[in-house]
């Protein structure tokens, strides 16, 4: 049998450098080298995605624009976060080799799962990403909230792993195969009964605890919270990517033929999530909790790309993907700042007066919280309104009206932040923000990019809807 | 003759599985596990997976719940035993499971036994259920099968972390 391996060739040299990576660490005394031979690393596998196209092992692996698109994005997340962790993790004196090979394998369960085309794939592509952030979430030993977050991350993500291949045996005993392409092409043809209903809701309900869909998002919180920040940044933004990736392709491809039954599911937890993501933000004080909350409806907005369907809804899902990346992982830059030794910086109340002692940073988390909040020149604007036309052309206008309802809604808790940092005198003792080259690089590409891609989308749009195809 | 053996086994799982469940005693709950992984072992060998049923009783009732058994002695649960309920579920999760019940049993009507692959019945006794498995395990199922090693690798390095490092 003739293997071609060459759609393989980033995800090889990812876990290749990954364990070296591993290895090295032994002897390695700054773990601050560790962290850019990391992001060397992204940049080598990333230099061989444009010759990845191709398909390998039987179907069972695809790299095409989806995939590719997808794991440009998990680049750009471990390389921000990666730049964020530098300083971050020797102020929590957990400064250890490991993190940064960690971080990679979890990227690299990504991109698997970006690129599953058969369901054992995808669930080992799960699995990877999802063991490592686990470990990741728990990286703080000497802190209880730390392993609380790892606790509750790992339980319920070790249940919804055993729902997903509850679904994929069912789905599996209904048609025979697990390659994605084959039960589309087995369903084609075929009547819905119960099991196949079942099947679609178990893999629903399990890639929707992935992305923290309510009423699936009860670990989110917690976890964000307990985590370490330059963590939460980094699950916030990839195991969700992944798992929209995941969703978009299992469900346009292998459940295509079932789309009036999945999209009603999805419709009400998308309508579920905004709600509950925008209404439980308003009441929070802690920073990481009220982003957590936020992130939570950020999937609710972006699941309305998966409803509208098509290649139009599919590149305004990955579109707001790509900005809320930025977007958040800059706001979480910011919070990250604000820690410093002795000092968690996680009150809403320490941003009041910002702007006074620190006002580039204030600048700053301005940007971010506008961003986030979907108010024009920022990405965050583009990003919901192509998610928002993309739900108009597919007919669910009424969809994007109650989506633009809890956008308004969550201006509040947004521009709170911007309240407290603009039109309130400091409190307390002066803070010191720990800044560094690596997190000043980080602010700098997120702001930049935040901003050009709100003034002028056109390149960026045009890539996420030539990914889709 | 068959039916008479799986639905012994597949009674004694049921009837296990809810021991597991119920019974207040941490060590009788691995205990009554125990059984019912043999039980399962019994199940694959009616489907002619002996390789499967040899991997039930070595990995699972083997390995896994002596390690299950070794964490249980590590606390101490003769306080476990005297301890309340400290989450108020039960109604919820009755009815949840109750309704996952109805779902599946609903669902039932949905199999299909008419599916052929190229691992029929016949095919699999004639090259024994092993040497299949290992063909079809590192030809077809070459990446699932490197993945999963990669898995594994990642389990070991957080367990050596979360383990080892000191505590400052």
């Amino acid at each position: 049998m003739e293997i071609n391996i060459q759609p393989l060739v980033p995800e090889i040299i990812m876990a290749v450098l990954a364990l070296l990576l591993l290895l090295l660490e032994l002897f390695v005394r700054r773990k601050e080298t560790v962290g850019l031979l990391c992001i060397a690393s992204v940049t080598v596998a990333a230099y061989y995605m444009p010759q990845s196209f191709g398909k390998a092992f039987g179907g069972m692996f695809i790299s095409d624009g989806y995939s590719v698109f997808f794991k440009f994005l998990f680049f750009i997340n471990l390389i921000l976060t990666v730049l964020l962790s530098i300083r971050y993790i020797v102020i929590e004196r957990v400064n250890h080799g490991e993190y940064y090979a960690l971080m990679m394998l979890s990227t690299l369960g990504m991109m698997i799962m970006a690129s599953a085309g058969d369901l054992i794939v995808l669930y080992l592509g799960l699995e990877l990403m999802a063991l490592s952030t686990y470990i990741l979430a728990g990286f703080i030993r000497h802190d209880i909230r730390s392993n609380e977050a790892a606790l509750k991350y790992f339980l319920l993500g070790a249940f919804s792993s055993a729902i997903l291949l509850y679904g994929i045996t069912m789905i599996y005993g209904r048609t025979g195969t697990t390659g994605i392409a084959l039960i589309g092409a087995a369903l084609a043809e075929g009547t819905v009964d119960p099991v196949l209903l079942l099947s679609v809701t178990a893999l629903l309900v399990a890639l929707g605890f992935k992305i923290a869909l309510a009423p699936f998002h009860m670990w989110a919180p917690d976890a964000y919270e307990g985590a370490p920040t330059s963590v939460t940044a980094f699950m916030s933004v990839g195991p969700k990517a992944a798992g929209f990736a995941a969703l978009g392709r299992v469900f346009l491809t292998g459940f295509g033929p079932l789309t009036g039954e999945w999209s009603v599911i999805l419709i009400v937890l998308s309508v579920l999530t905004m709600a509950v993501g925008n209404i439980l933000a308003i009441q929070q004080q802690n920073i990481k909790r009220m982003l957590a909350y936020s992130s939570v409806a950020h999937a609710g907005y972006a699941v309305i790309g998966v409803i509208a369907a098509g290649a139009e809804g599919l590149s305004s899902m990955m579109n707001y993907l790509f900005i809320y990346a930025l977007m958040n992982i800059g706001a979480f830059a910011v919070v990250i700042t604000l820690r410093s030794e002795g000092f968690q910086g996680e009150s809403l109340h320490d941003y009041k007066g910002l702007s006074r002692t620190h006002p580039v940073a204030a600048a700053v988390m301005l940007v971010f919280m506008f961003s986030l909040t979907g108010i024009p020149p920022t990405a965050g604007f583009i990003g919901k309104f192509y998610i928002f036309k993309a739900a108009v052309a597919a007919g669910y206008a009424w969809l994007a009206v109650v989506a633009v309802v809890f956008s308004v809604i969550s201006a509040f808790f947004y521009l709170r932040v911007v309240m407290y940092m603009y039109m309130h005198e400091p409190e307390g003792e002066p803070l010191t923000l720990s800044l560094s080259p690596a997190i000043g690089l980080a602010l700098l590409i997120t702001t930049v990019m935040v901003l050009i891609v709100g003034i002028y989308p056109s390149p960026f749009l045009a890539f996420a809807r030539i990914a889709a195809g | 003759m068959v039916e008479l053996f799986f639905g012994y086994l597949a009674g004694a799982v049921v009837v296990l599985s809810l021991l597991v469940v119920f019974s207040r005693n941490a060590v009788h709950s691995v205990l009554w596990m125990l059984l019912m992984f043999l039980h399962m072992a019994g199940l694959y060998l009616l489907l002619n997976a002996e390789f499967l049923a040899a991997t039930q009783v070595i990995v699972y009732a083997g390995a896994i719940l002596v390690l299950f058994l070794f964490v249980i002695m590590l606390l101490n649960i003769t306080e476990e035993m005297r301890l309340e309920q400290f989450t108020v579920g039960w109604p919820m999760g009755v009815s949840v499971s109750l309704g996952v019940l109805i779902a599946m049993l609903a669902a039932l009507s949905g199999f299909r036994t008419d599916l052929k692959g190229p691992w029929s019945i016949e095919a699999v006794e004639r090259t024994t259920h092993t040497k299949a498995l290992g063909k079809v395990l590192y030809t077809e199922y070459m990446l699932p099968f490197e993945i999963a090693s990669l898995v594994l690798l990642v389990a070991i390095v957080g367990a050596v972390y979360l383990a080892k490092k000191r505590l400052r």
